[in-house]
């Protein structure tokens, strides 16, 4: 498994604590879930399936608190379907009558090198559950070329390579939470870096990922995390459900 | 038509004696980064903006209706026809229930055609399998001043009382005060992003594009209230991009837009700042357009 490293910075980031998530309270570190999902807004195929070995923290970990206006409904899809069928009806959602104030605790300043890699998998499965995500042309004719080769790891490595060496993405990669936008760069040789901070501290139990195995009802897994000298090695991790 | 490049996006603007976005847990101070004392302004609060210019503009009709709405200023929604759209996705798709999952599809898409701020910002819809919900193409960050904005507090008399109590326990003098805060000036820049590949997927087009655009640069105008005060779209940059993917890092292109304070004394004018664009350092395949300034 080839590794890529990635270097992510930003102003602001929450990867919320699925255990304070209505007051959303961060981790004091990047997720690997968070992390996967950087890697994804560069390149994802059915065919492939991130996985991250190492989270590295260059910045001193730093707090903010803020408190938002916030929306506490969801739309109600059987009623959509109620207007669709009556040709009329009210959907709108008024913010006066489902407004909730939550606080946020973000980490603010961050910047974190991570590693990662892919393993080809079976990407049948996942024609029936994203028939949104159907085919489309790229309007680039090289990537285009490559795209319509038969999936091989060779294919994906160049594509991520050259995607991520160029700022290119598919949607702008973000920290836990899309309004929090993450910059990112290819660093093609890790040992020419500084180091992470000197920092050494367990996290106790963060989630690792979530397990998609079962579709309908993805479940949590954890694993024992911690930071030995500003790194979060996974490669070794015991990952929980 | 559907959107074939990414898109990039710096909007500027600012705000003369005025509170831009107030913080609920300082009693409506404006929000400051207490670390660094610049101002912020929510993405919520920015695409609260441009979801009441549309709704305003295109007077709530779809495709252009706005499912998250404030009421003070749309209140005139009551029962609308659906027909039309509503009705013919009735007659194609009426195969009497054919699995959980392929209602909430239909429904996700119906919401995408007839809600513009469900196509641009994406929505969350709660039954069904996982999947349903969109994710919008746009994506917009924190706003931040450039500078540290102080934020000042005014004490205001008001020569009525609400309630008659209020009225004896005054003997009849009837005045009340109270408080409200501005920033003497600040401007902010938000950062902003347009992925094609989720314009897709909720069917964001070139037309909705444009009116995000004309959004960006109108919506201070027709949000005029007694705390903003005189805000103002002062600049609004696109990168556009090439190809769908993108030629370059955002980053590199924001850094592209330099604002620069003219003087040491504080700054309480649009005129006090020089914006620059370092034109000349565009990367090959993208171009910049300058929607505002």
């Amino acid at each position: 498994m080839k590794i890529f490293c990635l270097e992510v910075t930003g102003d602001f980031a929450c990867f919320t604590r699925p255990e304070m998530k209505v007051e959303r309270v961060s981790y004091d570190v990047m997720t690997p879930s968070a992390a996967r999902a950087v890697f994804e807004a560069i390149l994802w195929k059915p065919a492939i399936r991130w996985q991250v070995t190492r989270i590295e923290v260059l910045k001193p970990i730093k707090w903010i608190t803020l408190r938002r206006n916030e929306v506490g409904a969801v739309i109600s899809s059987r009623n959509v379907q109620a207007v669709m069928n009556n040709g009329s009806g009210d959907l709108g959602l008024y913010i006066e009558d489902e407004r909730q104030q939550r606080a946020g605790l973000f980490l603010r300043d961050v910047a974190y090198r991570i590693h990662a890699g892919f393993e080809m998998c079976d990407a049948s499965r996942h024609k029936q559950n994203f028939p949104h995500l159907a085919k489309h042309r790229i309007n680039d004719a090289g990537e285009q070329r490559i795209a319509d080769e038969t999936n091989t790891p060779a294919k994906f490595l160049n594509m991520f390579e050259r995607r991520a060496s160029k700022g290119q993405c598919v949607n702008q990669p973000y920290l836990g939470c899309r309004e929090f936008a993450a910059n990112f760069r290819l660093i093609k040789d890790v040992a020419a870096e500084p180091a992470p901070i000197a920092e050494s501290r367990d996290l106790g139990w963060i989630l690792h990922d979530m397990d998609y195995r079962n579709i309908i009802s993805p479940s949590p897994r954890f694993f024992r995390a911690e930071l030995k000298n500003g790194v979060l090695d996974l490669a070794n991790a015991e990952v929980r459900g | 038509m559907a959107l074939i490049n990414r898109y990039d996006f710096v909007l500027l603007f600012d705000v003369k004696d005025g509170n831009p976005n107030g913080d609920p847990d300082a009693g409506n101070l404006p929000r400051v980064d207490a670390e660094t004392g610049r101002g912020l302004v929510t993405d919520v609060s920015l695409k609260r903006k441009v979801r009441n210019f549309v709704g305003l503009v295109k007077s709530e009709q779809p495709p252009f209706e706005i499912y998250v709405k404030e009421k003070a200023v749309l209140n005139n929604q009551h029962k609308r026809a659906y027909v039309g759209i509503g009705k013919a996705e009735l007659l194609e798709g009426d195969d009497k229930k054919r699995k959980g999952g392929d209602a909430v599809d239909e429904a996700r898409q119906w919401m995408c055609r007839n809600f513009f701020d469900v196509r641009a910002f994406g929505a969350v819809m709660s039954t069904g399998i996982n999947c349903g919900q969109v994710r919008g193409p746009i994506q917009l960050t924190f706003a931040r001043s450039i500078d540290p904005v102080v934020a000042l507090e005014h004490s205001i008399t008001r020569m009525a009382v609400a309630t008659e109590a209020e009225a004896e326990k005054q003997s009849g003098d009837n005045r009340t005060m109270g408080r409200k805060f501005t920033v003497p000036y600040g401007l902010y820049a938000a950062h902003g992003f347009v992925s094609s590949f989720l314009a897709k997927q909720t069917g964001f087009d070139e037309n909705d594009l444009e009116l995000l655009w004309q959004a960006l640069a109108q919506m201070f105008e027709h949000d005029r209230s007694a705390a903003r005060g005189e805000m103002s779209t002062r600049g609004l940059y696109v990168f556009k991009h090439d190809s769908e993917l993108g030629n370059a890092p955002a980053h590199n292109l924001f850094d592209l837009i330099q604002v620069k304070k003219n003087s040491e004394e504080p700054a309480r004018d649009f005129a006090d700042y020089t914006v620059s664009v370092r034109e000349a350092a565009i990367p090959a395949g993208v171009t910049l357009q300058r929607k505002v300034g």
